[in-house]
């Protein structure tokens, strides 16, 4: 049966291919079947645009929700840079050097406002907002220190600036102590975290669906050609030979459905950004919606693409396997 | 070439398709095999195409034990047989020269090559000049030379056709017939299932007679090639 056992003139011997010719011809079949797999798929225009969407909808939803935390978490990032440092006068200072103080404090490049807030208006607030005003009526003296908010300048509002003016305020004679107010800070964190991982949890789920859906579609194609996987399995096609264009096809419906799920989010985006924008006027920012970088995107594509590409390899590895000729 | 040696095949049903078979195919023979519906001459083909493995007894196809082919060598093994079918088996979704070019596409020749060797093989069957359109266009009997063409155009050693006249007319069976014996004269190895004594007869082939699972006449090449009556 094999070429070297009988030569014979004519006829009957089978040619031998050359391992050269075969990568070659093994990299032609790829680029074949990644062409004849997709124009499949444009053939039936409406029915592949079905899937592609259904999938674009499930990648865009985890998408958006990771691009509202990513502005939430750089919206968070400004707060921040705004953060106030409170100073607690003690309480033996005497106004006039409290006066100077505040001079020099003024004077200085890393503060960009200072305000003060004496101990009588100190107590007069705590009396209105905390709703203990009787209490208070009883006690001899206030209990409430004189603060300094200081609010740092753009420059010195983060690290090691930051943390030398804090260092300052601390030291001086006049103060008892000065705490950077990062409580809030630290919660939105760990709000964030959470909802990060919430996102995570939520494209998990989506992902999983995504691979079932594009795993009935293939199942649906391999059932759809089948004559055709059985005449080739007949005449010597390997496995991998049969397998091979829905895996492509698998690829493609991922591929797609990840560039329609940008074009949903780049959509949403441009709703979003007027009212965003004059929100954010109102506040005094700048801030504007940012969208995926261009890396992200590259990203969620292939993401998707890759998502297809198992799901068309656990449909194939189940389906193919029950065709067998008979 | 082919040598069966007492193979058994016992399907999952409990029906027993083939009981002790014991018979021997040369290399470059043209032998029928008979026998009535259910006297196990399709089981016979698949086990020789690894669509089944026996349950009992030994296989050697082309000198190689067939129980030792496994997995993906399965398919190249398949590679080196043509098989025809009586419903052909072709595929409406493409032209009749794609459909031939199949078993050249799956063991990876050039495109180059396709070409020749797929007018060479349809130049063989007559249809050279269809080679465009679809198979459904044609007639049975054409229809039935795509599939021969398709069985020959990787050049295999042996060649298996299950029923190839059965739907055909006398005469176009006839011009079937015409074509295996051309191919056996190249050297080819043909098995050929058929139920159609006169035809049979007027070969002067070997026959392999099948009867409820058991050979009954012509397991050795020295036996006499005529049909029973």
């Amino acid at each position: 049966m094999r070429a070297k056992e009988a030569p014979r003139p004519q006829g009957a011997v089978q040619s031998k291919t050359q391992w050269r010719d075969r990568l070659a011809s093994w990299q032609a079949h790829h680029s074949t079947c990644a062409l004849e797999s997709l124009l499949r798929l444009l053939r039936r225009p409406l029915q592949s645009f079905l899937t592609w969407l259904v999938i674009a909808v499930a990648t865009a939803l985890p998408a958006t929700l990771y691009v509202a935390l990513q502005n939430v978490e750089s919206l968070g990032y400004q707060w921040q840079d705004s953060s106030q440092i409170s100073v607690f006068i003690s309480a033996d200072a005497s106004d006039q050097a409290l006066t100077q103080w505040r001079d020099d404090l003024r004077s200085r490049d890393d503060i960009a406002e200072l305000t003060y807030i004496s101990p009588q208006q100190a107590l007069d607030e705590f009396r209105t907002h905390s709703g203990l005003g009787d209490v208070l009526d009883d006690l001899e003296q206030n209990p409430l220190p004189a603060v300094l908010l200081v609010q740092p300048s753009l420059a010195a509002s983060q690290g090691q600036p930051l943390q030398g003016l804090l260092d300052t305020l601390q030291q001086h004679p006049l103060s008892d102590d000065a705490r950077l107010d990062m409580l809030w800070v630290q919660r939105l964190e760990q709000l964030l975290t959470l909802a990060s991982r919430a996102v995570f949890f939520f494209a998990l789920l989506l992902g999983l669906g995504l691979l079932l859906v594009i795993g009935n579609t293939i199942r649906l194609a391999i059932e759809s050609r089948r004559d055709e996987i059985l005449v080739v399995k007949l005449v010597g096609g390997t496995d991998a030979y049969v397998r091979r264009p829905f895996l492509y096809t698998g690829l493609w419906y991922g591929l797609g459905g990840g560039v329609i799920a940008l074009v949903l989010l780049a959509l949403g985006l441009n709703w979003l950004a007027t009212p965003v924008s004059q929100l954010a006027n109102l506040y005094q920012s700048d801030f504007s919606l940012q969208g995926l970088s261009f890396i992200a995107s590259l990203q969620l594509v292939l993401l998707a693409g890759l998502i297809g590409l198992a799901g068309a390899w656990l449909a194939v590895g189940r389906h193919l396997a029950a065709i067998k000729p008979r | 070439m082919i040598r069966f040696q007492s193979v058994s095949k016992r399907y999952d049903t409990g029906q027993e398709a083939l009981s002790r078979v014991d018979f021997h195919i040369e290399r470059g023979e043209m032998v029928f095999l008979t026998g009535h519906s259910g006297a196990g001459k399709s089981t016979l083909m698949k086990l020789i195409m690894l669509m089944e493995r026996p349950t009992q007894g030994q296989i050697q196809v082309g000198g190689r034990a067939t129980e030792r082919i496994r997995g993906s060598a399965i398919a190249h093994y398949r590679r080196n047989i043509g098989v025809v079918f009586q419903n052909h088996q072709l595929l409406f979704d493409r032209s009749v020269f794609d459909n031939v070019a199949l078993p050249l596409r799956v063991a990876g020749y050039h495109d180059a090559d396709i070409g020749r060797r797929v007018r060479a093989s349809l130049d063989k069957v007559g249809l050279l000049r269809k080679e465009r359109q679809n198979p459904i266009t044609l007639s049975g009997g054409e229809q039935q030379r795509v599939g021969i063409a398709r069985a020959v155009v990787n050049k295999p050693a042996l060649i298996l056709a299950d029923e190839p006249t059965g739907n055909l007319d006398p005469e176009l069976s006839a011009e079937i017939m015409r074509l295996f014996r051309q191919f056996n004269e190249l050297g080819m190895t043909l098995v050929i299932a058929s139920h159609d004594i006169d035809l049979i007869g007027r070969m002067n082939k070997r026959v392999l007679s099948l009867a409820e699972g058991r050979v009954v006449a012509g397991a050795n090449p020295n036996s006499s090639g005529r049909a029973e009556p």
